[in-house]
């Protein structure tokens, strides 16, 4: 089991990494630079990641949250009103991510003690998203579907460089990446033994005196904490502004994310990045010479979800998940 | 009606009930942390829905597509299927609808009946490949589903700004025909709320009364015994699917041939924007039974449209109103929130 599992963690990782290097290559051809390209693969990967890696410890507890939409929205806006307020952009990042933390709580409270269908509740923490922020955007800034903070809240990316060329990275970024050590923690700690076992068998557990409800509110709140960051991450460190619409669905993909990777808070990282990185080709393609008259924008835009539905595809079949997955856990 | 049926849809109508309040004393909260009067604003929002008949046609107005989305839903799930892409399938209905009504010209009468077939049978197209997924791959529909709907977004956008485009007005597709409109019966109020109507009543004899929705049924309920009993859970998976994409997709066609005044799509996906989402609140305080959706279509239609007014008189954003449908579905989600409450005390 352990091997095969680090032998697919390999295959995903270096399969990832071949399908960028011929992307990059097929782009030199046409004149690009592979720089920019990955640089915004990284930028479009980091929200997926956070909330990807997050929501795999959760479900490994035995939690599902399919409300990481709602959450990044919801987060995205508190992010920049924080930011505001306290005149930070790190500070905004904190705070989407506190945001981020509660709405988990909550969440895990109404599925732990409140036994709620998990998947309706979360569906549910979507439609909030999408009324509120709207909603948020009018009642904070007084102006409708858009907001735009002044630049230097801003959370800066420092200069590195690389092989390819010099690139900006974000330090979310970094956090991001550094979310693989999750997986150390899930697969090599006793911490992880109970997270593991509570999704697999919560009644072992409970018999050894550990409190179920406890661990599956500590991961609800820290896979929340990990979503509120990426929704904050998006206007503060990415786009700089704020929109209606500004999170285009990548609750979801980081959802596929989790689903892709069975779980595996490496592979959701590597998924996150091939998510990202299709993203940011689609970004690419859309402003290149010489194709964006051929391809009509609208068809690059559907790159990312295509991408993630054939990836889910092919993917799928055989992924073991959590025993008690989704199901409440009452004492006898 | 024996007296445990009566007792259970006692306590559903009591669940509904106390969500209903929740929703609204959250609303309530949102609006004194931002400013807002609450006392002003509910009670123009209820005026603006129902206070007067004018008003109350409005309100079925919007309720029309509202309870076609929620079919979709509720479908889904007497099936086990969490089915939230009847957004991206009624983008495609409407563009179909577009297509038929708008781009061709046909003899009025076939022409209606010709764009809403074609709207739902687009609606239903853009199911099947979210039921494959999910019969033949395990894929599970939520993601599907929500991958189709920007899918769905993209390739609308680019037909409403290109190959349907009106040649006078960049942002929107050209109008339905004359000939394929539904009939005007006051405000913006068509015969369109009527064909919602029947295709409600349909999907419940269908559900209640056919061999094939006894079959969808079981499986939603019980998977287990459904095997047993030699029904096939992919045949299953792809009839509710397909049922709640003609659902979705006939969304598409009230919104364009049935709603008065643009009579057409934009490329913002004005006026069809959100509606799919927002049949899912809709399904679920009905306890996704297609009958009771009519009902509580025309309730959550009448907060949509009062909205309005509560946005005119007490400068609330209408939108708060779908902030509290989601309040709602995170409250209906909860078997017994007053079990909650005690389980804490325990």
């Amino acid at each position: 089991m352990s091997s095969g599992r680090r032998r697919s963690t390999l295959v995903g990782l270096i399969g990832s990494l071949a399908v960028v290097a011929i992307v990059g290559f097929v782009l030199n051809l046409f004149g690009l630079r592979a720089n920019t390209l990955i640089e915004t693969a990284l930028l479009a990967m980091t929200p997926l990641a956070l909330a990807a890696v997050g929501e795999c410890v959760n479900e490994k507890a035995g939690v599902i949250n399919i409300g990481l939409e709602g959450t990044f929205l919801i987060s995205a806006v508190s992010g920049v009103f924080w930011a505001e307020v306290l005149g930070s952009g790190v500070g905004g990042l904190l705070f989407g991510a506190l945001t981020g933390a509660i709405i988990g709580l909550i969440l895990g409270v109404l599925s732990v003690y409140g036994r709620a269908q998990q998947i309706i509740a979360g569906m549910g923490l979507n439609i909030l998203g999408l009324g509120l922020v709207p909603f948020l955007l009018l009642a904070i800034w007084a102006f409708p579907g858009i907001h735009i903070f002044p630049g230097e809240l801003t959370v800066p990316r420092f200069p590195v460089p690389t092989p390819v060329g010099p690139m900006s990275i974000s330090p979310v970024t970094l956090i991001a990446i550094g979310t693989v050590v999750l997986h150390v923690v899930l697969y090599r700690t006793l911490i992880g033994l109970r997270i593991r076992a509570a999704g697999e068998k919560p009644e072992a557990i409970d018999v050894l005196g550990v409190k179920v409800d406890r661990v599956r509110l500590a991961t609800g709140v820290l896979g929340g904490a990990l979503a509120g960051l990426g929704g904050a991450f998006m206007p503060l460190a990415w786009f700089g502004g704020l929109v209606r619409e500004i999170t285009a669905g990548r609750g979801f993909i980081a959802l596929a994310a989790v689903v892709f990777a069975g779980l595996q808070p490496t592979l959701a990282l590597a998924a996150a990045f091939i998510f990202g990185f299709s993203e940011a080709l689609a970004f690419t393609i859309a402003v290149t010479p010489g194709v964006k008259e051929v391809v009509p924008f609208h068809f690059v835009q559907m790159l990312p979800y295509l991408v993630t539905l054939a990836a889910l595809a092919v993917a799928v079949g055989g992924k073991q998940f959590p025993l008690a997955l989704g199901k409440p856990y009452v004492r006898e | 009606m024996s007296l445990r049926r009566a007792r259970l849809l006692a306590a559903d109508l009591g669940q509904s009930t106390v969500a209903l309040g929740l929703g609204f004393l959250i609303g309530a909260l949102l609006m004194i942390v931002f400013g807002y009067d609450p006392v002003k604003a509910y009670p123009a929002l209820l005026r603006g829905g129902f206070g007067s008949s004018f008003a109350v046609l409005e309100s079925l107005a919007f309720s029309t597509p509202l309870m076609l989305t929620a079919v979709t839903f509720a479908v889904g799930v007497r099936g086990g299927l969490f089915n939230i892409g009847a957004e991206g399938q009624m983008y495609v209905g409407a563009i179909g609808a577009v297509a038929v009504g708008g781009a061709l010209t046909m003899p009025p009468g076939l022409h209606l009946a010709a764009a809403t077939g074609a709207a739902m049978l687009f609606g239903a197209a853009l199911s099947v490949p979210a039921a494959l997924l999910k019969m033949f791959r395990g894929v599970h529909e939520v993601v599907s589903t929500i991958m189709l709907n920007f899918v769905a977004l993209w390739l609308v956008t680019y037909l409403v700004t290109y190959q349907l485009g009106d040649p006078s007005r960049a942002e929107r597709a050209i109008p339905a025909q004359l000939t394929a409109r539904y009939s005007v019966l006051g405000g913006t109020l068509t015969a369109a709320f009527f064909v919602a109507v029947a295709f409600a009543v349909i999907t419940f004899v269908f559900l209640w009364h056919t061999r094939i929705g006894y079959e969808v049924r079981l499986v939603g309920n019980n998977p287990e015994t459904a095997r047993y009993a030699g029904i096939s859970a992919r045949k299953t998976a792809l009839v509710s699917f397909v049922v709640g994409g003609l659902a979705a997709g006939l969304t598409g066609a009230t919104q364009i041939l049935g709603r008065p005044p643009s009579w057409t799509l934009f490329a913002t996906m004005g006026p069809v924007r959100t509606l799919g989402f927002e049949g899912i609140g809709v399904a679920l305080i009905a306890r996704n039974h297609p009958l009771a959706a009519i009902v509580t279509a025309i309730f959550y239609g009448g907060l949509q449209n009062g909205g309005r007014l509560m946005e005119y008189e007490a400068a609330v954003p209408t939108e708060l109103v779908t902030a509290i449908n989601g309040i709602l579905i995170i409250a209906l989600a909860v078997p017994s929130v007053v079990g909650l409450i005690r389980r804490r005390r325990a």
